[in-house]
């Protein structure tokens, strides 16, 4: 059997529906085989390879399954690298499976050569070269398996022409399940859960943190089980969003640099802080020196190498998350923390009043990002998948969309900060979840950066409804420059194109708004429409995204407004 | 004549041993987590190890302990790696080996020279009627030692290998790890 058929057996084996791809020289044998599989994969032509990575990473992350995305050498692969890094640090699992010269010209500088196994080894979690047509299978076999299993993450196969055009036999694919230098799910250390439950169970100002290893371990319903029991107040990272429906008893929302003020003022004053599935990334943190100086902390990674590496660990427990806390569960005394989160209620109406209200129910000046994200939660019923991009959008969406808790419905780039992710990445959960409402909320920086993908969505008919907040800046870098940069907006305003007639050129339909009574209508209007649909909403010029913790202070250091902080 | 990194120069001394399958790329891929890191690498060789098909590692690079800790994890991440170590000078028995190439002329017309092969206990691997080749294993303060006196005569070419090492403990300690991950293996089997 052929290299490129030996590789479409595999993928099949493994359960690929979907894949994104985008044909090119070196990788034509294998969309030569793939013309024949029209049954077996849906196959997504996108309009630039970033596309198809985000697209896919989106898909990965909505539906839990791996992420499949064929492109060509050379510039292809490069082209893919953004998506290769973000998946990395955001811990989703793709395989990307891109062309390469034939083996004998590798190291000539043949044209579309690239050394992509150098490029990419920082950011994968595995990579490798397929030089042989009898190494498809093992490779195959053994890329899915690391993908999806343990950290999931990355893995790119690098294959040369060559191992495309021969053959090998092939009789029955056999899936990987076991590399014995690998350790997916480490052994849980039993001394390490019981000094985790003494501290839980004898602390007297708890808090919770959850991040995506909640999801990514299918923990969901362990999680909200701990936090129930422990009674204790909880929040969640970015990239922990909507794993837990957003109106749960002790739920403070998102943590973090823009994240509620009772959630980052309780950390720095807590006993005891357990951190679930989390990397306590900078944005979560600040200073590491200066965070959460009174408490003790609790870890749980299943990642070895994320114990410590921030935030020393008063107890790190390695393990998957959901069996640490189903081990943790029955020894966990049932306990209420009431009084010690009343005693934030203040904070909770301070941010009522100083950042909801002027954010979400203005009363008069230009529209705002949070009183429409606010509208499609109210008009979605916390029913949608919300993507996002990067900056100021990103964050009024993680903070004013709401989520029923059904997992898996909000996707953000969030440690490598992916301006570009949100368009391709919404057609990747639409085409994940077909039956649900997928929601794009998208800055015009953003949108412009991967604005060709409105032709994807053109030609599969993909239904996903774009909200463009269009401020004429660079939203999130202005606010930066205005708050640290002495108000020198160094090349932030952007200039946009007509997004109607644009829309209109792709036959997409579309709407624009500008004013606050036009809001409920278009909302609905967008909401109820059949195919997808794109809402330019043009919102105030010098918008702020509000409670900011200032970069290089502790968490507690709030920023309100342009002039009060708490 | 040794020449530190400013910035480490300071911080102590740490072995690490790496234990890998033999694949491409490996060097790489343990180097780039060096690299990410601004940590220069003192020194480094690789060899084969007792146990078949395991390969072995061995760098030396300044760094604080809660530093080394986190390079070790990371390099345990990568998925070809089987357990990685890292030890401080007390703990390993170590070793390093030197060439001095110098002229014949200049060794021969010294009356110290026998007193400065004595002192050292170094080889002479080669020796003809342009230069000689010594040879001295030891630990590099010893083979600095030798090199300083040895740049009276003249040091035409010097080259010193990468430490070796192995621990103090009765076996590879990566054979617990390969154990543990047989054992898995069987139980993996078993279920299906």
């Amino acid at each position: 059997m052929l290299g490129s058929e030996i590789l479409f057996q595999c993928l099949k084996a493994e359960g690929t529906k979907k894949i994104f791809g985008y044909p090119g020289g070196a990788i034509m044998p294998v969309f030569d085989a793939l013309y024949d599989h029209d049954d077996d994969f849906d196959t997504i032509l996108v309009r630039h390879e970033q596309g198809a990575i985000h697209a896919a990473q989106g898909y990965a992350r909505v539906s839990g399954e791996v992420g499949v995305v064929i492109v060509t050498s050379g510039p292809g692969a490069t082209n893919v690298i953004t998506g290769i890094a973000d998946a990395n640090i955001d811990s989703t699992p793709l395989v990307v499976i891109t062309g390469q010269v034939a083996t004998g010209a590798l190291g000539t500088d043949a044209f579309q050569e690239t050394d992509f196994i150098g490029m990419t080894l920082p950011i994968t979690k595995w990579n490798y070269q397929i030089n042989r047509p009898e190494d498809i299978e093992w490779a195959v076999a053994r890329a899915f398996y690391l993908a999806k299993s343990g950290r999931p993450g990355p893995v790119v196969l690098d294959f040369p022409k060559n191992a495309q055009i021969h053959e090998a036999p092939f009789t029955e694919y056999k899936p990987c399940n076991f590399i014995r230098s690998y350790q997916p799910v480490p052994a849980i250390n039993p001394d390490r859960v019981w000094e985790a439950v003494n501290l839980i169970n004898t602390a007297q100002r708890p808090f919770i943190i959850g991040g995506q290893g909640i999801i990514l371990g299918h923990a969901e319903q362990e999680f909200k089980d701990f936090v129930e029991k422990t009674g204790a107040p909880f929040g969640v990272t970015l990239l922990g969003l909507s794993s837990v429906p957003s109106d749960m008893p002790h739920f403070l929302g998102m943590i973090g640099m823009h994240g509620s003020i009772v959630a980052n003022k309780l950390q720095q004053q807590a006993d005891l802080i357990v951190v679930i599935g989390c990397r306590l990334a900078d944005r979560v943190t600040g200073p590491v020196n200066q965070y959460a100086p009174l408490a003790k902390i609790v870890h749980i990674d299943i990642d070895p190498s994320e114990l410590g590496k921030n935030v020393k660990a008063d107890v790190a427990i390695c393990g998957d998350c959901k069996e640490v806390l189903s081990k943790m569960l029955p020894h966990l005394y049932k306990n209420n923390f009431d009084s010690w989160i009343h005693g934030f209620d203040f904070y909770q109406n301070v941010e009522q009043e100083k950042v909801v209200n002027p954010e979400v129910h203005p009363a008069e000046g230009p529209l705002h990002m949070g009183e429409v994200i606010d509208k499609v939660a109210e008009v979605s019923k916390g029913e949608a998948i919300v993507v996002t991009d990067v900056g100021q959008n990103q964050m009024f969406a993680a903070r004013y969309a709401r989520f029923n808790g059904t997992t898996r419905s909000f996707l953000s780039s969030g440690g490598l900060g992916t301006m570009g992710f949100c368009l391709p990445a919404a057609i990747g959960a639409k085409i994940a979840a077909p039956e649900r409402e997928v929601v794009a909320f998208v800055g015009d920086g953003g949108i412009q950066m991967t604005i060709e993908e409105l032709g994807s969505i053109m030609q599969e008919g993909t239904a996903v409804k774009i909200v463009i907040f269009d401020n004429t800046w660079l939203g999130n870098v202005r606010q930066w420059q205005e708050l640290f940069f002495a108000k020198r907006y160094s090349y932030t305003k952007m200039v946009s194109p007509d997004y109607l007639k644009l829309a209109d050129a792709y036959g997409i339909q579309a709407r624009r708004i500008t004013e606050r009574s036009e809001v409920d209508a278009a909302v609905r209007e967008m909401y109820a429409a059949q195919g997808p649909f794109v809402l330019h909403v043009c919102v105030e010029e010098d918008s702020m995204v509000y409670p900011m913790v200032p970069p290089g202070q502790p968490i507690d250091h709030i920023l309100l407004n342009r002039s009060e902080k708490i | 004549m040794e020449i530190k990194d400013k910035k480490t120069a300071n911080l102590p001394l740490w072995t690490l041993t790496v234990f890998t399958e033999n694949n491409v790329g490996l060097l790489n891929q343990i180097a780039i987590i060096f690299t990410r890191r601004n940590i220069n690498i003192w020194s480094l060789s690789v060899s084969s190890s007792s146990i078949e098909g395991v390969h072995k590692f061995t760098i030396t690079c300044h760094a604080s302990e809660d530093m080394i800790k986190k390079i070790v994890l990371q390099i345990e991440k990568r998925i070809d790696v089987l357990k990685a170590f890292y030890y401080s000078d007390d703990e390993i028995i170590y070793q390093e080996i030197a060439l001095y190439k110098v002229q014949t002329d200049a060794l021969l017309n010294d009356i110290q020279f026998e007193q400065l092969i004595r002192k050292y206990n170094c080889r002479i691997l080669e020796i003809n009627s342009t230069f000689a080749v010594l040879e001295k294993t030891g630990h590099c303060d010893e083979t600095i030692a030798l090199y300083n006196d040895l740049e009276r005569y003249g040091v035409l070419q010097y080259v010193r290998s990468g430490r070796v090492s192995v621990t103090k403990s009765t076996h590879e300690q990566v054979s617990d790890f390969l154990e543990e991950q047989e054992l898995r293996r069987r139980q993996i089997e078993e279920k299906q």
